[in-house]
């Protein structure tokens, strides 16, 4: 099972800023009891889902050689409740990035609406005790796959981002065991 | 740029630590530690090498202004202590620090309170164009 609080990219620009919707959705469970009788979207995983755009901006600048990982929360605003029905638009904006880590700043919209104003660090661990699966590059490539990024993601010079090469073999290998 | 006065320095590193570690500015006085006084964490030293490269648009570089990896050798430090070729090695890298008092009981435990404001207003200066 993966983690994933975000739908899919809408934008991707290498190193600069990513686009991702969250589709709230009555079908998910943990809405059923948050809260009862008042379905409402945490504002923890609408941070979570706000990290994971940011994270994947960032871990793809380095072409995943790096792990990457939520450090710091500086800030982090919420407006009004996001319930079922409406579409989260996570923007993330890369303000600084360096070997050591990375700071964004990030909002949510429901249509025009602000939802959420947040700025985050993350850093970039290089113990090599902490190189499990989830941190092989593999998995962030599937997982961008999976949310569309090769379908809008775009680098500096404005060509598309293509995926790396190696994935059409893990793909096969992926089917094979699957 | 005009050399900027040692208090315009100093106001500009405390808006960075208040917005850095969420402090109030009466707290950032020039003999604060940043990790005693003003409870900043190891991640926090990495906003702050961001913000003060914005604020004084300056290139601050891995682990010039806390040297880390230096912590974290066995050729300077041995026994939870740093050995004299450490405290060598630290005084050539952080010369705005000032390691007196470390170096007569240094425990890397306590090497983190070093930090003052002071210091990094004194690591800024180094860095400003003379």
């Amino acid at each position: 099972m993966r983690w994933i609080w975000i739908d899919r990219f809408l934008e991707f620009e290498t190193g600069k800023r990513a686009v991702a919707i969250k589709n709230v959705s009555l079908a998910e469970e943990h809405l059923h009891d948050h809260f009862p009788g008042r379905p409402t979207m945490p504002n923890s995983l609408i941070t979570e889902g706000i990290a994971q755009t940011g994270g994947l901006l960032v871990g793809e600048y380095h072409s995943f050689e790096k792990k990457v990982v939520l450090a710091k929360l500086s800030k982090a605003v919420f407006h009004f409740p996001a319930i079922p029905g409406d579409t989260l638009r996570y923007e993330a904006v890369i303000n600084d990035i360096n070997d050591t880590g990375a700071a964004i700043t990030a909002t949510a919209h429901v249509g025009d609406r602000l939802q959420a104003e947040v700025e985050m660090m993350f850093a970039h661990l290089d113990d090599p005790q902490t190189s499990q699966n989830n941190f092989e590059p593999k998995n962030f490539v599937f997982t961008l796959k999976l949310l569309g990024v090769f379908e809008v993601g775009r680098k500096p010079d404005g060509s598309r981002l293509t995926e790396p090469p190696g994935l059409v073999n893990l793909e096969r290998v992926l089917k094979a065991i699957g | 740029m005009a050399t900027m006065s040692q208090s315009e320095v100093f106001e500009k590193v405390q808006t960075v630590l208040c917005d850095a570690l969420g402090v109030d500015e009466d707290e950032v006085t020039p003999e604060a530690t940043l990790f005693g006084d003003l409870n900043a964490e190891s991640i926090d030293m990495l906003d702050i090498v961001f913000r003060l490269e914005k604020s004084f648009d300056i290139k601050i570089s891995r682990n010039e202004l806390f040297p880390e990896e230096v912590l974290t050798n066995p050729e300077y430090v041995q026994g939870g202590k740093v050995t004299p070729t450490g405290i060598a090695e630290l005084r050539k890298r952080i010369p705005f620090v000032n390691l007196d008092g470390f170096a007569a009981n240094p425990n890397v435990k306590d090497f983190a309170n070093l930090f003052s404001v002071q210091d990094i207003v004194r690591f800024v200066e180094t860095k400003l164009p003379k």
